[in-house]
């Protein structure tokens, strides 16, 4: 499995042609308490760069956008009801949906792990 | 000037500390072409409050008050007695002259206010939330139609016949805008609410149906198998109410199962104003409450444990999500929020069913009354404290004669439907608790004198 | 003998938190709690003496309410007990100054007030026959003429029912004109990236895309950016003079003739109105419409968050878009009111209405008393002194705060500071939070966005310069306190009915309504 990061703290584990989108633990940081995601729908299609789903935090909602296209299939329900997943394990239980990919090939655009740490040292 | 605390001598010791000779050197970035040298010409200066007093009382003694001749006008605003305690604690310095509260530790006065009116309006309406106001009736309206449009993704809204008509403009206005195709029809003159047709006009593409109730002939009517069509469709039933009073005897849309009920709250602490500021009413259910618009007080508790109140779902409102908010509504009509739950807590329940039935008796005694003269029927079945007459004219020049004669006798149809023949003959009266058995026979025998 | 502008300060013991006593009540002296209605009413209490009901036949079509409603009722003394109280946990203008940058917290005159309360204005229905309000329309069109006059303007729509409300009027007068010339293809407004929220709402909601332009160093609007992008795809400019830095526009002119010249048409917020009225016409800047918030420039008060007013001045290009219903004055002095039924043959190309009846009426006779009250020359002096006190607290705060744009030249109404030099990991925000306890509401906090951490202080003409002095000393010390990293500000406010109240939890699991406790059963 290969995790691969955007420059808006996006990131997506691939397997197979099978996408988990969620946002970057820097980011979860820079946004403070998160009170609700508004994921996408089961069938949606996603253009790369388009907003996929929405984080709000009190004061702010910031957009996310998704790393790559295709075609949502799951949206993570957990979140609904504990928003706070995304604070306590943004990498991990705090994904946000899940998408089959339509153009793997847009992921050779995308940082890896290691360059995307180099990326935020920078911010 | 008595609104004009510094001195001049207040004036140049502060010149002095910013290190400039005039304030005009504190214009400097203004251009020379746009710099008035002077007072503008032509205005009058500064005057005494009593000065001004005598200016505003002759404009206002130019206007014949609802309250000193024989009342009967409603569509839309109402005539109740509002208790002086109200006036008294919305003229409280620290109600007045308070901000939105955004520092919620200095504002919780407003912001419990806030939470007691949302809760009382959500009661009243029916519906599991409200938010702390809107606008008004006519803008809450609207607002409920966009925020089906948003649950739904569809852009058909059916608008009943019997929606004021003021409140079917300002929908078509902003329907333009946001490409919503509206289904409107005036009303007819007769006791059908309309139910039927309605329902007959439900599709796949509705995204709501708008009714008013009462309507603006007065007319009610069980909306609950509407509501069923509408969620077979998956379209929302949105409920108007213009005469909140109402509800302390009718059943409540959101019993109904209405999706959202919005209303206008001036009949209750608000008084008639000829037109504003009012108070916007909005309610849902549940699931909707993050597509509502207009601001939201929640509870919360502090450091120390304690409960306390907040704005909250702020990130829905214009200030945070700029293009992409819910609406672009900055405010609400909080002080009148204050007025209207102020009167309802003076009220409570058992004085808000006994007003209504006050209300509601009164209007049907008068109905009897006036269906009894010659050339006027009642149109309406069943009604609240509003009822439609027919008379064997047009009514709008009976209404004007009757001015002449001391009394404000209702609103002619032909006053809101100009140029539609088969409703020139309406007249839609109100009666209150503020309605005397002298003011009715008035109007009972100058209207026999008009139409003989 | 000399008096010690910043009070009496009392020596408190170390540990005075930990020598407060309890109380039974959990008031403290005057700092009294109160509870919800829900909690202290009851559905059968009622605080009112009504008639007795009519003999007579119910006529509901069986509609009748059945179910209990849930709506508590006190009677008067503790109705009055209850709001009293609860007045007293909120900060308000008549209490002290009320430093929120383009919000114009000043005085709101008791004169307002009464003048709206005289039947005659207050007990008019909106639909009376036009010949019995003749007075109520004489004051809207005597408000109107001030407005037009002292804006520079053509006309003003009266009906819009706040600022926003009335910002959406404006960009649909001007939408309606491009329409009717056959330029409605344009698709884009251009927005400084320092504008209020309202502005790109506003705009996105008329259906068009919004395009940032941004601020350059000295905080105004980088204007070769905007004429660059001034293209026959541009619908509109939205522009805020004086800005929300608080620093005038200078270019505006030069902005507005290149809006015109290129066919679009440049609307201008309103909001900071206080510091040029009577100094400057907009009108005479180039503009096509700008909101005036009568609850801001005109004293109509705020009210804990409305009613406000939004009337919006129209160029000639645009006055014969503007919404319905307006009033007219015949020659004879006879006013009349255009509705959709007059508007006609008359009034053909109007976008519609806004809004149910006429507009805020009772903001219309409390601005207007104002306006009166004020006249022209104290109008001109109410810009004046706004100017100079927020002029004041810059240079007094200068050395203190940093202020971004404090070198290159006065400021106007308000005064703009940053947080940028204070201790590691404190922020604007401990330093509002610290203004709480010196009993002042905070400025307006991290608006605009083009600034870090941005502190508008905005003080208006109501206050005296003792006052201002109290304010700047506050402010000085809570900076210094925040420069210095001082710990209990993390906490601030200690004084306050309320500590900080956790949002996260409101917005995680909103309460918006009472709901009766559920009583546990005692396990067994």
């Amino acid at each position: 499995m290969s995790r691969y990061f955007t420059q808006d703290h996006e990131w997506v584990d691939v397997e197979g042609d099978i996408g988990t989108v969620g946002i970057s633990e820097f980011a979860q940081g820079q946004l403070g308490d998160i009170v609700f995601v508004d994921v996408p729908e089961a069938g949606k299609t996603l253009t790369k760069g388009s907003d996929a789903a929405v984080v709000e935090s009190v004061k702010a909602a910031s957009d996310v956008y998704a790393p790559v296209s295709g075609t949502v299939t799951e949206g993570n329900a957990a979140l609904a009801d504990s928003p706070a997943l995304v604070n306590e394990d943004a990498e991990g239980e705090g994904w946000f949906f899940k998408l089959t990919l339509s153009d793997p090939s847009e992921l050779s655009g995308l940082m890896d792990e290691a360059a995307y740490k180099a990326f935020v040292a920078k911010q | 000037m008595r609104y004009l605390p510094l001195t001049d001598t207040d004036r140049q010791a502060m010149l002095a500390t910013i290190g400039a000779a005039t304030i005009d050197d504190l214009f400097v970035d203004v251009p020379e072409a746009a710099r008035l040298s002077g007072p503008i010409a032509g205005l009058p200066m500064h005057a005494s409050e009593m000065a001004v007093e005598r200016h505003m009382s002759a404009l206002a003694a130019k206007n014949v008050s609802a309250g000193s001749v024989p009342f009967f006008l409603g569509c839309g605003a109402y005539k109740h007695h509002v208790p002086a305690s109200v006036d008294h604690v919305i003229q409280r310095g620290e109600f007045l002259t308070a901000y939105t509260p955004y520092q919620p530790e200095i504002a919780q006065g407003t912001l419990q206010v806030m939470f007691e009116f949302q809760t009382q309006v959500a009661r009243l309406l029916g519906t599991d939330v409200a938010n702390a106001s809107m606008y008004d009736g006519s803008t809450a309206c609207w607002e409920a139609i966009g925020m089906a449009r948003r649950i739904t993704k569809r852009a058909k809204a059916i608008l009943s016949p019997g929606l004021h008509p003021h409140y079917v403009s300002v929908a078509k206005t902003m329907a333009k805008y946001t490409g919503d195709t509206l289904d409107t029809a005036a009303p007819t003159l007769d006791q059908d609410f309309g139910i039927d047709t309605l329902i007959a006009k439900i599709d796949s593409e509705t995204s709501c149906v708008v009714v008013q109730y009462p309507d603006i002939l007065g007319r009610i009517a069980d909306l609950s198998a509407l509501a069923d069509a509408c969620h077979t469709h998956k379209a929302l039933l949105i409920a108007v109410v213009t005469e909140p009073v109402a509800l302390g005897a009718i059943r409540s849309p959101g019993e109904m199962d209405a999706d959202i009920v919005v209303g206008e709250g001036q009949s209750l602490g608000v008084g008639l104003q000829f037109g504003g500021p009012y108070v916007g009413l909005f309610g849902c259910k549940d699931k909707y409450v993050r597509q509502m618009p207009g601001r939201l007080c929640g509870e919360t508790v502090d450091a120390d444990g304690k409960r306390g109140f907040v704005l909250t779902l702020s990130t829905r409102e214009q200030h945070i999500r700029r293009e992409k908010a819910t609406s672009n509504i900055c405010t609400s009509s909080v002080l009148c929020a204050l007025a209207m739950s102020a009167h309802m807590t003076l009220l409570g329940e058992a004085g808000l069913r006994r007003l209504a039935e006050i209300n509601h008796l009164g209007a049907v005694a008068a109905a009897d009354r006036l269906a009894q003269l010659p050339g006027v029927e009642l149109v309406n079945g069943a009604f609240f404290n509003e009822f439609t007459l027919k008379l064997n004219t047009e009514a709008r020049p009976v209404v004007r004669a009757l001015v002449d004669r001391g009394i404000l006798a209702g609103v002619s149809l032909g006053r809101l439907y100009p140029g539609d023949g088969a409703l020139a003959n309406g007249l839609v009266v109100a009666v209150t608790e503020t309605t005397t058995e002298d003011d009715v026979e008035a109007l009972a025998q100058a209207l026999a004198e008009e139409l003989a | 003998m000399s008096i010690n502008p910043a009070g009496w300060r009392p020596e408190r013991p170390e540990t005075a938190a930990d020598a407060a006593p309890a109380t039974f009540t959990g008031n403290r002296a005057l700092m009294l709690e109160e509870p919800l209605i829900f909690e202290t009413g009851s559905t059968e209490t009622t605080g009112v003496d009504l008639a007795d009901v009519p003999i007579g036949t119910s006529r509901l079509g069986g509609l009748e309410r059945a179910r209990p409603i849930g709506l508590p009722g006190l009677s008067e003394p503790e109705t009055m007990r209850h709001y009293t109280r609860l007045s007293r946990q909120n900060y308000a203008i008549d209490l002290g100054l009320f430093p929120l940058g383009s919000c114009t917290m000043k005085h709101n005159p008791r004169l307002n007030e009464k003048m709206a309360r005289l039947p005659g204005f207050a007990d008019v229905h909106p639909l009376q026959p036009v010949d019995t309000v003749q007075g109520a329309f004489g004051v809207i069109h005597e408000l109107a003429e001030w407005l037009i006059t002292l804006t520079g303007m053509h006309s003003v729509a009266m009906s819009p029912k706040a600022g926003a409300h009335g910002e959406l009027c404006g960009i649909l007068a001007i939408k309606a004109a491009l329409d009717a010339a056959g330029e409605g293809h344009r698709k884009i407004i251009l927005v400084p990236e320092s504008a209020h929220g309202t502005n790109p709402a506003t705009a996105a909601f008329a259906g068009y895309t919004v395009e940032n332009i941004p601020a350059n160093e000295d905080g105004r609007i980088d204007t070769a950016a905007l004429l660059a992008r001034l293209a026959p795809d541009v619908a509109a400019v939205m522009i805020t003079n004086p800005n929300t830095c608080g620093l005038f526009e200078r270019d505006m002119k030069t902005i507005s003739d290149a809006v015109h010249a290129v066919g679009g048409f440049v609307y201008c917020d309103g909001a900071n109105f206080n510091a040029i009225v009577g100094k400057v016409r907009p009108g005479d800047l180039g503009i096509d419409a700008m909101h005036i918030n009568l609850h801001k420039t005109f004293s109509t008060p705020h009210g804990g968050g409305g009613p406000g007013s939004g009337p919006v001045v129209l160029s000639e290009a645009l006055s014969p878009f503007a919404p319905l219903p307006f009033v007219a004055r015949h020659a004879d002095g006879r006013f009349e009111l255009i509705e959709e039924e007059s508007a006609g043959d008359d009034h053909p190309h109007s976008f519609g209405r806004m809004v149910a009846f006429h507009g805020q009426m009772g903001m219309f006779t409390r601005a207007l008393t104002y306006i009166l009250s004020h006249g022209a020359d104290g109008l001109r002096q109410v810009a004046e002194d706004a100017v100079l006190n927020a002029n004041y607290i810059l240079r007094s705060l200068e050395g203190t705060l940093h202020a971004p744009f404090a070198k290159a030249g006065p400021c106007m109404h308000e005064a703009l500071f940053s947080d940028d030099d204070m201790a590691e990991g404190f922020s604007t925000l401990d330093v509002a939070k610290g203004l709480i306890d010196e009993g002042f509401h905070p400025m307006t906090v991290y608006f605009p966005l083009v600034v870090h951490g941005a502190m508008l202080i905005e003080p208006t003409e109501t206050e005296s310069k003792a006052g201002i002095d109290q304010f700047i000393g506050a402010l000085r010390s809570v900076a210094e306190r925040a420069k210095a990293g001082d710990a209990s500000l993390k906490t601030a406010p200690h004084f306050a009915p309320r500590s900080r109240l956790d949002e996260t939890q409101a917005a995680r699991r909103p309460v918006l309504v009472w709901r009766e406790p559920v009583l546990a059963q005692a396990a067994e």
